[in-house]
């Protein structure tokens, strides 16, 4: 035989051979896979943000077939549709989850908080919070180091150089949470979207006197609590100097906003108020919201001037 | 050749600009502001309230704990408020105000410079008096003194190191300290020895302080059990690990081992002049000695400043503030802490006020890490810095906390020796504290 037929036949019977082992072994060791979890999978967005509470969105659809019921199963990167979509995989029901998006409440952009100093270490925001009390007088607020954005895995939140504060890009934010974590000083936090992104809150976590607070930032909450009489809801409270608006009591009236002395209530998203109608105060209040966090979309701009 | 540690360190330009100049008694100030966490360990509990009257030397803060200490007014006059200030740790914490009205002290203190000798109390009394005096460590990490001379009981104690190294550049305290109260040092290492109940002292100074160890070698000579070590200069011999290693060649164990478990005490040469006040004088925690000092400093000056005086008014006694300056900061150019503002009081710890010029002060921008593995060898701990920033960077606190984190003491060696300028230290420190923090919790869980 020639060596050429030799090594042919050898190959070709040791690979039948190990072929058939393989076979057997897949067969004998083949773990049973639930087919849903992957149905599942495919319908999630896949960016593993843990903003479910899963480590990553194959767990998540794994909870998703294991459990029950979908009690405390939501991922809040999913549009409803798509919950619909996983709720009728598994066969229970989902709740109607409240949209989120994330609120940055901090206005202390340059113009408002003087810097004082320099902080030159590391460019890390929970870094600068743990060594100092910050580059300006507040110690409350926005640090500036940009945490948040590393976190964001949708890019929805970015830094603006002008104003020094992060801006939440809200068609993008899912409400996945991983900023409210990232950042040291508890500044972002998830609020619900309401209609047509209208939001109203206190854009201050500064918990210093009054006094205190208003030398480092002229718009401040100075914990005044004329916001809490003039709130018809009882949405408003004050604790450690500090209002503070429960967006599950908040009916959007924003009474609080005029109210405010120190302009520390933010109102986004609204159709800018008619001119009579202005008090002394409302021109420059008009103009707060430019500072603010979130800039309205153009075309949600155009949504509201039809309405 | 002089002892020193083994592994790593290095060698900073020592700028000890203040050696010469004698010490000053700062005047006093107008408000003195003390703040309530002088010390690692639990706050004190302030035990006055607005209005009160206080003298020097009257307490106006309790221990709030075992680890905690006490805390003495320096000055004499009425409690204006107690409020937040902002301290040197770059936080608001709270303090006591007082407005300073004449200068009156507690009856029983005595202020002469008389030198006394004789110590009749037991050990348990000078421990109290130790306790009740509020000293803490005067080297600037501020660990209450009286916990340190409570070794656990199953440790035998064989000597006390007395820490006059002063390895931080620019400092001159100490050595000044050493240089115009030599007997009231070694009275107060005799009374530590008593306390612990040894026979054996070794006071370790660096080489560069020979009239230091020339002075107290002759003040010693005729003492049994006190020895002067010259070591080699070293940054950071001043650290209690590196200081036992070259001093006795014991290494102290990983945390949570104490320097205690190897036989060893060490005790800041200020904080022995403090005991030895304490003791023999009555007299509290109230002062201590501030180097204030910088490369463009009209009159770089070692001063004895009543605690609570803001630090802008050590300031001007040494000719102002240069204009150049870039930094302030308290304590050393390698372990200070920067200062937001100079309105910042004198604490226990306050061991230096430093002006850095503009030129010096500035971080230079960063660079990738090169792995020259330069941290690695200036590291006195024996850690991989270059490691320890990333696993931080990555928040990877499993990996920070198997490669020794916590044993990292914060000296600045792999910072200061990075070629790339890496804030090595920063990331460190994030991941020590975080890493701290789970080890704290999973301790709480068992």
């Amino acid at each position: 035989m020639s060596p050429i037929l030799t090594a042919i036949l050898v190959l070709g019977i040791t690979g039948l051979v190990l072929g058939l082992v393989l076979f057997a072994v897949a067969r004998k060791f083949a773990v049973k896979t639930d087919p849903r979890v992957g149905q599942i999978t495919e319908l999630l967005p896949g960016a593993n943000c843990g903003g479910c509470g899963f480590p990553g969105c194959a767990a998540f659809a794994e909870a998703c077939v294991k459990q029950d019921s979908m009690d405390g199963l939501k991922c809040s990167v999913c549009k409803s549709e798509v919950m619909q979509q996983i709720a009728a995989i598994t066969g229970h029901a989902v709740e109607e989850g409240v949209p989120m998006v994330a609120v940055v409440r901090c206005n202390g952009s340059c113009d408002n908080r003087q810097r004082v100093n320099r902080y030159d270490g590391a460019r890390s925001c929970a870094i600068a919070a743990m060594q100092t009390g910050g580059e300006t007088g507040c110690f409350f607020g926005c640090v500036g180091c940009g945490d948040c954005v590393g976190a964001c895995r949708f890019d929805a939140i970015h830094m603006d150089p002008e104003i020094g504060l992060p801006v939440v890009a809200q068609d993008k934010c899912t409400a996945c949470g991983a900023c409210t974590k990232a950042c040291p000083r508890g500044i972002i936090e998830l609020r619900n979207r309401n209609k047509m992104d209208r939001r109203v809150y206190v854009g201050c976590v500064n918990r210093d006197k009054g006094p205190v607070a208003k030398k480092a930032c002229a718009v401040a909450c100075i914990g005044c609590g004329k916001c809490v009489k003039a709130c018809p809801f009882e949405a408003i409270t004050l604790e450690n100097n500090l209002a503070y608006i429960d967006f599950g009591k908040c009916r959007l009236c924003r009474k609080c906003v005029d109210e405010c002395p120190q302009h520390s209530i933010v109102a986004v998203n609204f159709p800018p108020k008619k001119a009579p109608q202005a008090s002394p105060a409302a021109p420059e209040s008009a103009t707060r919201p430019a500072p603010t966090p979130e800039q309205p979309e153009p075309e949600k701009v155009s949504v509201e001037q039809k309405s | 050749m002089a002892n020193t540690f083994k592994i790593g360190g290095v060698h900073p330009e020592p700028n000890k600009l203040s050696a010469g100049s004698r010490i000053v008694n700062a005047p006093l100030p107008k408000q003195a502001v003390f703040p309530l966490s002088q010390h690692i360990g639990a706050p004190a509990v302030p035990c006055v309230s607005k209005g009160d009257s206080v003298l020097v030397g009257t307490r106006i803060a309790d221990a709030g704990g075992f680890m905690s200490a006490p805390i003495h007014s320096s000055v004499s006059g009425k409690v204006a408020k107690i409020d937040t200030v902002l301290d040197a740790s770059g936080f608001r914490k709270p303090a006591i105000f007082i407005d300073v009205e004449g200068d009156s002290w507690e009856p029983g203190i005595d202020r002469t410079d008389t030198l006394s000798l004789l110590c009749s109390l037991t050990q348990q009394e000078v421990l109290d008096c130790i306790r009740e005096a509020g000293i803490v460590g005067m080297g600037g990490a501020c660990f209450p003194t009286h916990v340190k001379l409570s070794p656990p009981k199953d440790c035998r104690i064989d000597v006390l190191i007395v820490n006059a190294v002063e390895c931080e550049p620019y400092l001159t305290a100490d050595h000044r300290l050493m240089l115009e109260h030599p007997d009231e040092i070694i009275v107060g290492v005799r009374i530590l020895l008593k306390v612990l109940g040894i026979d054996r002292a070794v006071i370790g100074i660096e080489e560069n302080k020979p009239d230091a160890i020339q002075l107290l070698r002759s003040k010693t000579s005729m003492v049994s059990g006190i020895e002067i070590m010259p070591l080699r200069m070293k940054y950071p011999q001043g650290g209690e690990k590196q200081l036992i290693e070259a001093v006795t060649g014991r290494q102290v164990p990983p945390p949570p081992a104490l320097p205690a478990n190897v036989g060893c005490v060490v005790q800041n040469v200020g904080t022995v002049f403090a005991v030895y006040e304490a003791v023999q004088k009555r007299k509290p925690l109230i002062e201590r000695i501030v180097t204030v000092t910088g490369k463009g400093v009209k009159n770089p000056c070692n001063l004895r400043v009543r605690l609570g005086t803001p630090v802008s008014q050590l300031i001007e006694m040494a000719g102002g503030m240069p204009e150049d300056t870039g930094k302030l900061i308290s304590g050393g150019p390698m372990m200070g802490r920067p200062l937001l503002d100079d309105s910042v009081p004198v604490v226990k710890g306050t061991s230096g006020i430093l002006m850095i010029p503009e030129s010096e002060a500035a971080r230079l921008e960063e660079r990738n890490c090169i792995r020259c593995a330069k941290c690695v060898q200036a590291c006195p701990m024996g850690l991989e810095p270059y490691l320890l920033a990333t696993a931080s960077a990555a928040q990877d606190w499993e990996c920070a906390e198997e490669n020794w984190i916590m044993s990292c003491i914060e000296c600045g060696c792999c910072q200061s020796t990075c070629p790339s300028r890496r804030p090595l230290l920063d990331w460190v420190r994030l991941a020590k504290n975080r890493v701290g923090g789970i080890i704290r919790a999973r301790n709480a869980k068992k």
